[in-house]
């Protein structure tokens, strides 16, 4: 080929390789719109914000672990157009629930639970019913503190001291 | 809500002191009180409101159940026994044979923590085993 061909074909593959670049590149409204409906699939990721530039997509915001904050970001990666992914995206480990139900002992558990901490106080005698450990006797005030935080750790429903004399 | 009400000033506590995972729930007449002092110091703190509320815990308005997030394995803990030594056991019972003693006051070394009523330990003479959590305090 001549100088003056060979500057032409290079003109047309110049000209044709940047119609085929921009064919491929994804407008960030089209990224943002399919982000937007892939987010609202995706379980647990209510505490995510997305924001897209230049097929860049950051992602802030909450999620409860490691796990979701990874599969959140994997997602978006494989949506088209999606150069890469910025991933601010912090964990809050869930509060416990304050509505939960109370964890309580069975009285077995709580049997077993009050031999072992009545052990040293000969002075203190108790029993179980349904959750209930009701305790008896005569202690120190001192004592008794050390006992019934024992006996709360065992998580009864109640600890019933009526019976207890403080010496 | 009358039991919260009443031990209002625990509760305040409690968050300002800096508990987490606090859960405060109240069912059948008793106040559960649940979370992860900061401190041994704090736990201490949030026993006396509650003793001060209910003189020598007499009511069985509260069971209440907080934890000292630094008693974690390697840290220390003290033998707070009345003043006789703390037996050792093999496994986590008081039917476990005793394999060592640590002395009262004595600081030894909390492994893990097997669960709310036994710890694993080990003193500073090698002996290791489990030991009952409510003679241990953490430091």
């Amino acid at each position: 080929m001549n100088v003056k061909n060979s500057f032409r074909t290079t003109l047309i593959l110049i000209f044709s390789s940047t119609l085929l670049f921009s064919a491929c590149k994804v407008r960030d409204s089209k990224i943002e719109a399919d982000v937007n409906a892939k987010m609202q699939s995706l379980p647990g990721a209510e505490g995510v914000y997305t924001s897209v530039k230049d097929g860049v997509v950051t992602l802030s915001g909450d999620v409860d672990d490691e796990t979701e904050k990874l599969s959140v970001e994997t997602a978006i990666r494989d949506i088209k157009g999606v150069k890469s992914v910025v991933n601010n995206i912090s964990i809050t480990p869930p509060m416990p629930d304050p509505m939960a139900p109370v964890t309580m002992s069975g009285d077995e558990l709580l049997n077993q639970g009050i031999t072992d901490v009545l052990k040293d106080f000969p002075s203190l005698k108790a029993t179980v019913q349904d959750g209930v450990i009701t305790v008896t006797g005569t202690a120190t005030a001192d004592d008794w503190k050390r006992v019934k935080m024992a006996l709360d750790a065992l998580r009864p429903k109640k600890v019933d001291a009526t019976g207890i004399t403080i010496k | 809500m009358a039991l919260q009400e009443k031990y209002r000033a625990l509760i305040d506590t409690a968050k300002a002191a800096g508990v987490t995972n606090l859960q405060v729930r109240e069912q059948d007449g008793v106040l559960y009180v649940d979370g992860e002092a900061p401190s041994g110091a704090v736990k201490d703190q949030l026993w006396d409101i509650y003793g001060r509320i209910d003189p020598n815990y007499l009511t069985g308005d509260v069971v209440m159940n907080i934890n000292v997030s630094t008693a974690v394995p390697g840290s220390k803990v003290k033998v707070t026994t009345k003043s006789s030594n703390l037996n050792i056991r093999k496994g986590p019972g008081t039917d476990q044979p005793i394999v060592g003693k640590a002395a009262h006051d004595e600081i030894i070394t909390l492994v893990s923590r097997a669960n709310d009523q036994w710890w694993l330990v080990r003193t500073d003479d090698g002996e290791e085993g489990y030991a009952s959590a409510q003679y241990l305090t953490p430091q």
